[in-house]
């Protein structure tokens, strides 16, 4: 119990999968605008995350592997990856129609975030198990919509400020990922 | 043979069954029911997807007027025709549309104004206003490489003597225009307003009179001549207020360095 608490908040926190390894940039600087998306898109990568773990693991263990298919398996991820992103994408239509359009494009390009595709491979490359692949798909989605949503409230607060005219708009927002993305070095190397 | 070639293929087979059966349970469970006067409401209107009506395209303007958020009168470039269309589809009362055109707020032309460097960059105004907010002796000014004429899809707006003039009879009052402006000199404005200031520089007279023989000097004397108080300077530069105004034109005639036109 206590190894999945720590591989949960070392996702989280010190392997932050947007602001320490770089994946899924482009939601997070894409649906950052406002909280609310941000929330939304958070809780769907986070799911997708996870439902498509729960599926590709086994899927690899089982199938993949003892038949030496391992090179199928980037393309088989991203079936599976889509599948739940259809799923999610008609589920939210359904339930949420705002938030489906707050996320607008956004949402089937979960399907090629790289952040989903990326923790479903580093479970594999890492060598976890099951229980411990969930916990870090888990992790990373929790960390993803905490970026998302740390960066929303760090965006709302730009606005109407006095930036200077040279950095407005896309510079602004890409030196303001920067500095978030500096404080979570602060987190490096504690667990 | 069976393992290398095929086994993969079926693998991958079976597997996109399987998603796809999912994916059909999942479209049942999650259907929309679109209503269908929407489809016909699109249908009606000219497709163009232009933002005018305040909506980010036809299609999501269609939903509002459906649902009654929004009036049918709203679509400008489609004008009274589609108006009515709207209404008969939704069996609601017909609504005139109010009739909108493009306005530029700058009269600085060649003789009006000179250049304060010699431009040989990209020719856009977008990029001449990187430079020291444009080559023109005024930063508020038009910058007369013409990015709204690449924005208008009814051939309205052409360059003349160095700033961009919108032919009223071609404009419908889209506002595709708009946005396309770096210094946001282009307002959409009632059509049968037909008096404004044509200038946008808030500096002060002293300023703006060595820059442009054209310009808005902040005088106050449109200010005091209205009868109606619907005209005000702020920040050196006159505007209406068309509640109040009711287009007599007195501030045309005693504006000194005639900014205020009529039409």
């Amino acid at each position: 119990m206590k190894e999945i608490m720590v591989i949960i908040i070392s996702a989280i926190l010190v392997d932050n999968f947007v602001l320490t390894r770089f994946l899924g940039v482009c939601p997070f600087l894409g649906v950052s605008k406002r909280n609310d998306s941000a929330f939304g898109m958070g809780i769907a990568v986070t799911f997708v995350m996870v439902a498509a773990t729960a599926v590709t693991f086994p899927i690899y263990k089982f199938i993949l592997e003892p038949l030496g298919l391992d090179y199928l398996r980037t393309m088989m991820f991203i079936l599976i990856i889509a599948l739940f992103v259809q799923i999610v994408e008609m589920a939210i239509k359904k339930k949420l129609p705002p938030l489906y359009k707050g996320l607008g494009v956004f949402l089937p390009l979960i399907t090629t975030n790289c952040a989903v595709l990326g923790v479903t491979l580093i479970n594999i490359d890492e060598g976890l198990g099951f229980g411990k692949a969930i916990a870090l798909s888990f992790g990373a989605g929790l960390g993803f919509l905490l970026a998302l949503m740390l960066f929303a409230g760090v965006r709302t607060s730009m606005q109407g400020k006095d930036i200077p005219k040279m950095f407005k708009g896309v510079p602004a927002t890409l030196i303001a990922a920067a500095i978030v993305s500096l404080a979570f070095m602060g987190f490096g190397g504690i667990v | 043979m069976f393992e290398i070639y095929i086994l993969p293929i079926l693998i991958f087979a079976a597997v996109g069954l399987i998603a796809g059966a999912l994916l059909t349970i999942a479209s049942k469970v999650f259907e929309v029911k679109a209503d269908e006067r929407i489809e016909k409401v699109t249908d009606a209107l000219p497709g163009i997807n232009c933002g005018a009506c305040g909506y980010s395209g036809c299609e999501p303007y269609a939903e509002a007027v459906v649902s009654g958020e929004a009036p049918s009168n709203l679509c400008k470039p489609g004008g009274d025709s589609t108006s009515e269309k709207i209404s008969e589809i939704l069996g609601t009362g017909y609504l005139d549309v109010i009739e909108h055109v493009a306005y530029v707020r700058c009269g600085g032309d060649c003789e009006a104004t000179d250049e304060k460097y010699e431009y040989t960059g990209i020719e856009t105004c977008n990029a001449v206003n990187r430079f020291y907010n444009g080559k023109g002796q005024c930063k508020h000014g038009c910058l007369g490489y013409g990015d709204c004429i690449d924005e208008c899809m009814f051939d309205a707006i052409s360059i003349q003597d160095g700033i961009a003039v919108i032919d009223s009879e071609k404009c419908t009052g889209c506002g595709m225009c708009a946005p396309a402006c770096p210094n946001d000199l282009i307002v959409m404005k009632d059509a049968t307003k037909v008096i404004d200031v044509k200038c946008l520089s808030t500096d002060t007279g002293k300023a703006t009179r060595l820059n442009c023989d054209n310009g808005c000097i902040g005088c106050k004397i449109c200010e005091r001549k209205c009868e109606y108080d619907a005209i005000k300077v702020v920040d050196n530069l006159a505007s209406i207020d068309y509640d109040k105004c009711t287009l007599c034109g007195v501030c045309v005639e005693v504006c000194p360095v005639k900014c205020i036109h009529n039409g």
